[in-house]
């Protein structure tokens, strides 16, 4: 009963937060440079671990499919496979779990912080309103980032195929780029940038949220950081579903 | 019923986090030039009362008024132009960690647009105030305590705010560095005309804030001088705040020659 009534109020907390947002983020004053402050830190920042992470998915995806493929006689199309299954899933999934460990906690940490030693408290007391502030260059910068993040995944991944078939499988490296070619259709790439923006929104918000609800001084701190990164990934991989499922039948009619 | 004396006025606040009542029913006023010396033992809620002035904090009920206006009800956006004529000096400092003193200093010029050009000279001129020109270019970490709080009262004047809300600037520091934030204060007080809430439970302050003022003399240098043969302080006034209500309101006179066993106590220090 506890844990469903703390739920419901997280729930309601966060919903706030939301609604305070959107009301906020088209009135003046605007932190422009936060933004890019923020985006640079976020997005770039995270550049090196989105390049290991889509090049080895993308090597351990033709790595693995290789085998079938072939069995059937058809390596040929590992290109295409590789590709689809980076742009549909792995590309936004992976790159948003990762960023939903480095920055979404790196955001909980950073304002719980700030929360725990008043200077929240003091950025009020000084005139600004921290969602302005603190919580709308996050949410913007994460909302941008993901999906130009994703992008740079889902190529490396391809690449990363690429090497895979040319090394291990002895595949020529034309018949693997004509292959993926073939995945790079309009509707599933709007599809795979549809979910990096809103799982881009999931962990700002969640960040922000439970970084400026942190009770309970620096060991609050600590327990803030860990519950916006698992919070997040749940829900990225829980919304991702939904996601597919919606833009399966709307936006790939199937 | 705004009353034109009062630059901060509680009507009967109350407030209780939980269980536990902070503030029961407190009402007090602090006039226009007027320091309100706030005592009491750890953890009675002198920070709390400060925060709500701020409206950081929103009372259980009761009303609460600055500059006759009441804030109760006020949104956060409406608190936005309240708060710009307060200066908070807070308990720990509260500086931002990510910003240069020069930049902490300068944070409420920045929000406001003011060209660097103007900026400058204006938070020199803080700094010297407080006497620490020359860390401006330092990190908060990279500061001592002392230096942390008086940065944090440098920030807290800049944009010359009529009330000033001090929590416990002087403990923990040495006495030194502590009579000269008591003289800041008595020249923000008497020159400036200043009203403030000083939260402190260091005698020595409040020695200094009852007893001394200071003026400008022909040449207009700062004199201070004691209380006595010339003049009687008036605008000093103290609070004592035990277990949720004022026991004791008024001049520090009547405080000395009170004969509440708590209040005896805690000036025998
Ligand atoms: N956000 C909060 N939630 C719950 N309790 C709180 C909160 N803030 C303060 N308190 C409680 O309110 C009481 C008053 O706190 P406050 O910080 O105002 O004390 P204080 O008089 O400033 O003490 P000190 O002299 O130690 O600074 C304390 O007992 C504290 O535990
Ligand atoms: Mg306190």
């Amino acid at each position: 009963m506890n844990l469903i009534t703390r739920g419901i109020y997280q729930i309601q907390e966060l919903t706030l937060l939301t609604w305070r947002v959107l009301r906020s983020v088209y009135r003046p004053p605007y932190y422009l440079r936060e933004i890019v402050h923020q985006m640079d830190v976020s997005g770039f920042g995270s550049l090196p671990i989105i390049l290991l992470t889509g090049f080895f998915t993308g090597a351990v995806l033709a790595l693995n499919t290789g085998n079938t493929l072939q069995r059937f006689g058809v390596q040929n199309v590992s290109g295409q496979l590789v590709a689809t299954s980076l742009i549909r899933e792995l590309g936004p999934v992976l790159t948003c779990l990762m960023l939903a460990g480095r920055v979404g906690s790196g955001i909980a940490a950073e304002l719980g912080s700030m929360l725990v030693s008043e200077q929240i408290d003091a950025m009020r007391a000084l005139g600004t309103d921290p969602i302005k502030k603190l919580v709308i260059p996050r949410i913007v910068a994460l909302v941008t980032m993901a999906p130009a993040l994703t992008i740079i995944c889902d190529m490396v991944g391809t690449l990363g195929g690429l090497l895979t078939a040319m090394t291990f499988q002895g595949q020529a490296s034309s018949v693997y780029l004509a292959s993926a070619q073939e995945a790079v259709d309009f509707n599933e790439i709007i599809g795979g940038l549809i979910k990096p923006t809103v799982f881009g929104f999931i962990i700002a918000i969640l960040g922000c949220y439970k970084g400026l609800s942190t009770t309970g001084g620096t060991v609050g701190v600590g327990r803030s950081t860990t519950q916006a990164m698992v919070s997040a990934s749940i829900l990225i991989i829980a919304v991702d579903f939904l996601l597919q499922k919606l833009i399966l039948s709307v936006l790939l009619q199937r | 019923m705004a009353n034109n004396l009062n630059a901060i006025e509680f009507i009967d606040v109350s407030l209780a986090f939980g269980e536990r009542v902070i503030l029961n029913r407190v009402s007090f006023e602090v006039h226009f030039g007027e320091a309100k010396v706030v005592m009491g033992g750890s953890g009675m809620g002198k920070s709390t009362l400060l925060r709500l002035v701020l409206g950081l904090l929103k009372p259980d009920s009761g009303r609460i008024l600055v500059e006759g206006e009441d804030i109760t009800d006020y949104t956060e956006e409406q608190m936005m132009s309240v708060r710009r004529k307060i200066g908070m000096v807070f308990q720990e400092g509260a500086l931002f960690d990510s910003l240069s003193v020069y930049d902490n200093v300068a944070y409420r010029l920045r929000e406001q647009h003011l060209p660097e050009s103007e900026i400058e000279p204006y938070v020199i001129r803080m700094l010297r105030f407080v006497d620490l020109e020359d860390v401006v270019d330092k990190m908060p970490n990279e500061l001592s305590g002392g230096m942390r709080r008086r940065v944090g009262i440098a920030r807290a004047l800049v944009g010359n705010p009529k009330i000033i809300l001090y929590d416990e600037p002087t403990a923990g520091l040495d006495p030194i560095t502590a009579r000269t934030i008591c003289e800041l204060a008595l020249k923000l007080r008497d020159l400036e005309d200043v009203s403030s809430i000083f939260v402190t439970h260091r005698l020595q302050d409040i020695d200094v804030l009852s007893r001394e003022y200071v003026l400008r003399d022909d040449k207009g240098n700062l004199v201070f001088e004691q209380e006595g043969d010339r003049l009687c302080l008036i605008n000093t006034k103290f609070i004592m705040l035990k277990d949720g209500d004022i026991i004791f309101s008024g001049t520090d006179e009547k405080m000395r020659l009170s004969d509440n066993a708590y209040i005896k106590r805690f000036l025998a220090g």
